[in-house]
Formats: structure tokens, sequence, C-alpha cells
């Protein structure tokens, strides 16, 4: 029934004056947490960086796979078994067995209490898979034991590049996983991600190992190139000490070379062993290695037993500070690629707040004016319950916080210009009741039932519509889901209680006068 | 009274032949695929350089050898677009333009928007695209099938892949990018093409059962007649929202707001013109309707 009790009316006007009071939190700065709430524009309106970083685990696979040929000659050895002919390819270990054994290794493999294969209950699979390929034995990562490969080392990443991000200190970066090989940096207001990229873009490798020009190294030795390409030197294979054992790590000036350097403080253990290799090998040269780069090998003068040293390599200031920095933070467990990009300068996004403002107020203007000439009176009550419905629909925009992007202000237009609808199907449904009902209470009342089914029918799919773009969607599509899909439901209620209000309390003062719409 | 039936074979015909012609443009043209779902980078850049314009930047950008590069000016008469195919995905490439433009122009140059894809991610991006609008279909096929009779559906259905088929080859015929927001475009098409044949079916639905000596050959028409008012007045206060994005909205969403003016357009149509002419074609009567509700 087209009837409003004095309870409803007071409830439906709490209602729209607690969402319009929230709204307003826009412009104002209120101290009340409630209202202390605003719309997040997204990285297309505020300006800012958004990186979608994808981590290599090629590296991680092989380095756990090397280990694993260890461990396992080892470990079947204690069983008096003997493998040989170990091979490593395509991320799958090839070795070779006696034939009397073979059975019994596949037995270790498969136990779910063995030692060497962990089993995870959970996912009743183990980590490593073992299978014979002509006459061969082959172990790789099964697939759950690949999965929990990558999301460790994208845990491991997460936190290490939200730690060099948090170094350059951003404002409110934003840094996600997605998938279990990828995660997302956003970072608002930032136009030039340029040093962001670079810093993320290096692994952060530290090794010292000292430069070895014969090949007596038990370790065995390689060939590297110096950071600048201009030259290379042979350098063991074993590491004295790596980033890991670093404290600190800070630019400073030389005073006596006039050269920017990088001082770094060891823990306990790096400092002993650091001791130790400058003591035993004064007049070596200790190579300094950054991710397969020599950055200097200089000749080891001194013991060195304060645990603090320095390296110098001709750096800036600038790329002092970002060396340190990297070393601080740790090093990746892999290297990251930058598969994603989009930054947007804040200028632009301004421009898009304007143009988007702009179209929303003419697009208004225009809606607003061509309903008052079409429908008069019941116009202005369209119109009324139009305005309340965009505040309500800020409201509850703000309520959630939620981001605000510029397909988001299209889909605000959209919903301008498409909540009109089912005020217009009521009223041309009231106009042909009108018709045959004399008894304007009953012809409103019926206009109202009638265009139920159509009005439900047109929201609901474009509510389905904006559903899936909701899940599919990325970034900016994502805001245009979220103002397209509330602008239904702030739609419905402004049509169905603020709009049937209006028109309920001027029929009821309008009884007898003809009606015309 | 419009007679609206009167030119049902027509439009039959000229639906049919567009429908088919945009398939062709599909087909063989192809569609002009932004870096979103082609991988790629582009630059959005500001200049008020007179050194700057279209040919020099293009020469700069030839030498660099980024592969197939456009450039083009965007929106006003100081800023330019410019995007590439970024091949072999070089790193650090685009530190490597900015220092290259403003080592030839000087500091003049403001890089306003920068986005780079890469193979991998474009991919998942077509393939996600091309999930959602077929989900959005699937769901519409089955709302609409609980809803109605099989006959509506299938009127529904053949509606609603017209307007997704036709807003398509449009973009084909006038080499229109397609990127993410034209993706959001047509599953808001698909939302409002359904909803303006429901309310269209819905009346026709209520007559057929006020109606039973009435032909549906007549009965559609006196349905679209009698929701027309409705179905203009919607359409145009749509139209006005989405010109006034089209016009004032930026160049951003000049791409979104075309592909949603053209799938109103067509919309409106279809429902007018297919939706209904299946009905007829399938020669729905009051028994479609009663059977079905005896059922339940």
């Amino acid at each position: 029934m087209l009837y409003f009790s004095k309870l409803k009316i007071t409830f439906i006007t709490l209602i729209s004056l607690f969402f319009i009071l929230i709204a307003s939190s826009n412009l104002f700065k209120f101290e009340n947490i409630l209202l202390k709430k605003n719309i997040n524009l997204g990285l297309d309106l505020q300006g800012g960086s958004y990186l979608l970083l994808e981590i290599d685990n090629k590296p991680v696979i092989n380095q756990k796979l090397q280990n694993l040929t260890i461990t396992l000659r080892s470990y079947f050895k204690g069983k008096n078994i003997k493998l040989v002919n170990f091979k490593l390819q395509e991320d799958k270990i090839f070795f070779n067995v006696n034939e009397n054994d073979k059975q019994k290794v596949f037995e270790i493999f498969n136990d779910e209490k063995s030692e060497i294969n962990p089993y995870y209950p959970r996912f009743k699979s183990h980590q490593l898979e073992i299978n014979e390929i002509d006459s061969s034995l082959v172990v790789n990562f099964s697939k759950q034991g690949l999965v929990k490969l990558k999301t460790s080392s994208q845990e491991q990443a997460l936190e290490i590049v939200r730690r060099r991000i948090d170094e350059i200190g951003t404002n409110e970066p934003n840094i996600l996983k997605r998938g279990n090989d990828r995660v997302l940096v956003e970072l608002p207001g930032l136009d030039d991600p340029m040093r962001i990229k670079s810093l993320l873009g290096k692994t952060a490798n530290l090794t010292f190992r000292f430069v070895s020009n014969n090949d007596e190294d038990t370790f065995g030795n390689e060939q590297l190139n110096y950071e600048d390409e201009e030259g290379s030197e042979f350098v063991s294979k074993r590491i004295i000490l790596s980033g890991d054992n670093l404290l600190d790590a800070q630019p400073r000036m030389d005073s006596e070379s006039n050269e920017t350097v990088v001082t770094f403080t060891l823990d306990r253990v790096g400092a002993k062993r650091f001791g130790k290799a400058t003591s035993t090998g004064i007049g070596r040269q200790l190579a300094i290695i950054l991710d397969g780069k020599i950055i200097s090998a200089p000749v080891i003068r001194d013991t060195i037993a304060s645990g603090s040293g320095q390296i110098s390599g001709g750096f800036t200031f600038q790329s002092a500070t970002d060396l340190a920095l990297l070393l601080r933070s740790g090093a990746l467990p892999a290297p990251l690629n930058i598969i994603e990009e989009r930054t947007v300068g804040p200028d632009l996004g301004q421009d898009s707040i304007d143009a988007g403002i702009i179209a929303l107020i003419i697009g208004f203007v225009l809606v607003i004016v061509f309903i008052i000439v079409k429908y008069k009176i019941f116009g202005i009550i369209t119109n009324i319950a139009l305005v309340i419905n965009l505040l309500l629909l800020v409201g509850v925009l703000t309520l959630f916080e939620a981001t605000l992007t510029l397909p988001g202000i299209a889909g605000i237009i959209l919903t301008v210009g498409m909540a009109v609808d089912a005020n217009v199907l009521i009223f041309e449904r009231i106009k042909e009741e009108l018709k045959n009902e004399k008894n304007n209470l009953i012809a409103f009342d019926s206009g109202y039932t009638k265009s139920k089914t159509a009005i439900l029918d047109a929201n609901i799919t474009t509510l389905l519509a904006a559903i899936i773009l909701f899940f599919m969607g990325s970034g900016p599509i994502k805001g245009f889901s979220i103002t397209l899909g509330v602008g239904i439901f702030t739609t419905l209620f402004s049509v169905y209680f603020i709009a049937r209000l209006l028109t309920f309390l001027y029929i009821s003062k309008n009884k007898e006068k003809e009606m015309a719409i | 009274m419009i007679a609206f039936n009167r030119y049902y074979n027509q439009f039959n015909i000229l639906s049919v032949s567009l429908v088919v012609i945009s398939l062709l443009f599909l087909i063989f043209k192809g569609l002009n695929f932004g870096i979103d779902f082609k991988g790629g980078t582009l630059i959005e850049l500001r200049s008020s350089d007179s050194k700057v314009n279209v040919s020099t930047l293009r020469d700069k950008f030839n030498q660099m050898n980024l592969g197939d590069i456009s450039v083009k000016k965007f929106g006003n008469d100081t800023d330019y677009l410019i995007k590439f195919e970024n091949k072999d995905s070089k790193k650090g490439i685009i530190e490597e333009i900015k220092k290259d433009l403003i080592g030839s122009f000087g500091n003049n140059i403001d890089f306003r928007r920068v986005e780079n894809v890469g193979p991998k991610v474009s991919a998942e991006l077509l393939k996600s695209g091309i999930i959602a609008i077929s989900v959005a279909l699937a769901l519409m096929l089955i709302y609409i099938w609980i809803r109605f009779e099989w006959q509506f559906s299938l009127g529904a259905i053949c509606a609603l892949f017209h307007d997704v088929i036709v807003t398509l080859g449009l973009f084909s015929l006038l080499g229109l990018e397609i990127n993410l927001s034209i993706i959001a475009a047509v599953l808001t098409i698909v939302g409002y093409s359904m909803n303006d044949t429901v309310v269209i079916f819905d009346r026709v639905r209520e007559n057929l059962r006020k109606y039973a000596d009435i032909k549906i050959f007549e009965l559609t028409n006196i349905s679209i007649n009698e929701t027309l008012s409705r179905t203009l007045i919607t359409s145009i206060t749509t139209l006005l929202a989405l010109v006034s994005i089209f016009i004032f909205g930026g160049e951003i969403l000049k791409g979104f707001s075309l592909a949603m003016i053209f799938g109103v357009i067509f919309g409106t149509y279809s429902s007018i013109y297919i939706a209904n002419t299946i009905l007829v074609r399938l020669n729905v009567t009051q028994k479609t309707i009663l059977k079905d509700e005896e059922k339940n």
C-alpha cells in the first residue's frame, strides 16, 4: 500500500540523514571516528605507481636441488646404497643406483615418515616425486612441494620488498601477495618509480670471497666481471662472508680518500670469520661481490677484528645510499621481474578528477532538466530522490572507505542516467492506471505494484554484470563495478522509500485533484 | 500507436546482415587490442615546447628500435600518446627514454602516464576478459531461463549477442582500441540490453494473459507501444549521462563512453526489433505461458 506510518517516515529520514552526514565528511574535517572516514582515491586519480612483480623461482629451485644432491648422496651412503651419475637437468635430478637397491630407494622416498622427503598430511603429498625413466631414477618437486617452495619464497620476497620500500619512506605503500609467485606494490603519490624499480630489481646477494688466480682452490673458482664491466677476476667459490652476517650498513664519506664508501657492521659469527680470514689472508685480494658482479677487490693489509669495515667502489653518494639500503634490508630469495607497471602523474590525476566532476555535474543537470520537462511535479519528486540517491551512494562508499577510480566516477554518472529508469517505469504505469481508475490513491498504488517485477528484473541484470566485473576486474575496473553495484541498492532505496514517500505525501494532500503525469 | 510490427521483416534482415558484417570484420580485420591485451608500453607526455610534435617524437622513438610505434596527439595540443611493442621487454627502457627525450628536448617534458604490460600479464588479462564476458552471458541466460519460458530466453539471448557482436564489430570497423575499460563497457551493455528486453517481455507476458485472442504479431506491437515512452526516456537519460562523460570526462574515458553509447543504442533497437520478432517467429501464444504456469 502507498501508505507510510509516522514511524516509517522517521526511520527513512534518519537513514538518509545518516548517510548524507557520512558523505559530507569528505568535505569537512570531523574528529569523530565514524565521520573521519573518507573515500580513498585510486592511483589513477591521486597519481602514483602500480607495480606487479613476478618472482623468478628457477634459481631457487635449482639451488634447492643442488643442495639436495649432496644430502641424498650422504644419506644413502649411510644406508649403504650407492647413488652414482648425478645429473641436474630441467628441474630434475637424475641418478643411477644398483638394480637390487632400487626398491629400497623407492620405499624410502615414499615412506610417510621419510627423513629426506617431507610428507604433507594436509595435502596427502610428499615434497618430492621419484620416478624411473630409462633405467635412471629421477627426482623432482611434486606439485605440492613446488607450491610450498613458491609460497615460502613469496613470503620472504614480500618481507624484503616491504623493508626496502619502508626504507625509502614513501607514503602509505600497499604491498600484497598475488597468486603464489607475485607481489603487487602500490605506491600512492609516487610519480617517478625509477629509484624503487632499480632497488627492487636487485637481488642484493652480497658475498666476500678471495681472489684466487691459480686452480689450487679446493672449492673451485669462477671468473666474474667487475660491476663497471671493465676487467674480471677469478674468485674462489668459497664464501667467507655473506649479506646474512651484516648487522648494519651506512653510506659515509671517507675522510682520507675523500671518497663515498659504504661502512658495515658484522654480527658475532661474521666478525669472527672476517677476523680469521683477514689474518690468514694478509696480502691477498678479497673480492666483494654483489649479484655476481665484483664491486671491488681490495688487498688485505691488516687483520680486521673489530667486525666492521667499509666497501669502496667509486660510488656516488646516491649509489652508496642505495647499496647501504639494499644491504640493510637483506637479499631477496630470488630475482624479481616487473611484469606490469602503471604510473600516473599527480597532475593527470587531478585533471581526471576535474573532468570527472564536470562530466558528473553536466550529466546530472541534463538529466534533471529532462525529467522536469517530462514529468513536471513528479519530475521534481524524481529529482529529489535522485539527489538523495547520489548522496547515499557517496555515503555508502565513504562508510566502507571504498576506492574511487576514474571508471568509478563514470559508474556514478551512469547510475544517475539509469536511476531514473525505475521511477519512469512506475510513472508510466501510473499514467496507464489513471486512465481507468478515478481514485488517485488506488491508481498510484497499483502503479507501484504492477511495475515491481520489471524493476527488479532490470536491476538484477545490471547487478549480475557488476558482480562479475567485481570478481574479474582489476584496479580501476573494480572501482567501476563497486559504484555500479552500490548504485543499484541506493537507487532502489531512493525509489521505493524516498520517491514513494514524497509521492504519497503529495497524493494524500491532493486526493480529489485530477492528476496529470 | 506506432506500427513497429510492419517492419519486422525488414529490420530482421538488417540485424542479420549487421551481425554477419560485424563477424566478417571481427574475423578478417580483427580488433585493435591496446597494450592491456597485447602487451607493450604506453607513454602519455605533455610538452609545450615547439620542437616537440608528432613527427619529431616519432623520429626520436624510431631511433630507439622499440618495434612497432604509434605516436598521436591526445586530447589537446600539448599532449601526446606514444605506444610501442617493447618486444624484448627491455628492462629500464622507460628510464632510457626519459633521459633521451630530456637530452634532446630539454626539461620541458612531463611524463603524465606510463603503462607497461608484459606479455604474460596481457595474455592473462585477455583470458580473464573473455571469461568475464562469457560468464556474464551465461548468467544472463540462466537468469532469463528461470524467469521466462524458453522462447523468451531465446529472444533475449539473440538480442544480447546482437548487441555485443555489433558493438565489437563497430569497434573493429573504426579501428578503436580495445582495452580493459571496453570490457567493462561490454559487460554493462550486456546488463543494459538485458534490462531493456526484460521490461518489454514482462509486458508481453502480462498482455498474453490478458488477451487470449490477439495474435502475437499484434500483441508484441501493443506491448512495445505501451512500454515505448519508458524505453525512450531511460535511453535518453542514460545517453545524456554517457554523452556528458564522452565530451567532458577526459580522454581516458572516451573509448569507454563511446562503447556504452553504441551499446545503449543497439540495446534499445534490439529489444524492439530482435527480441520481439523471435517471439513472433516462434509463434508464442497464451498457451505457451499458461502451460508453464500449470506445471508450477
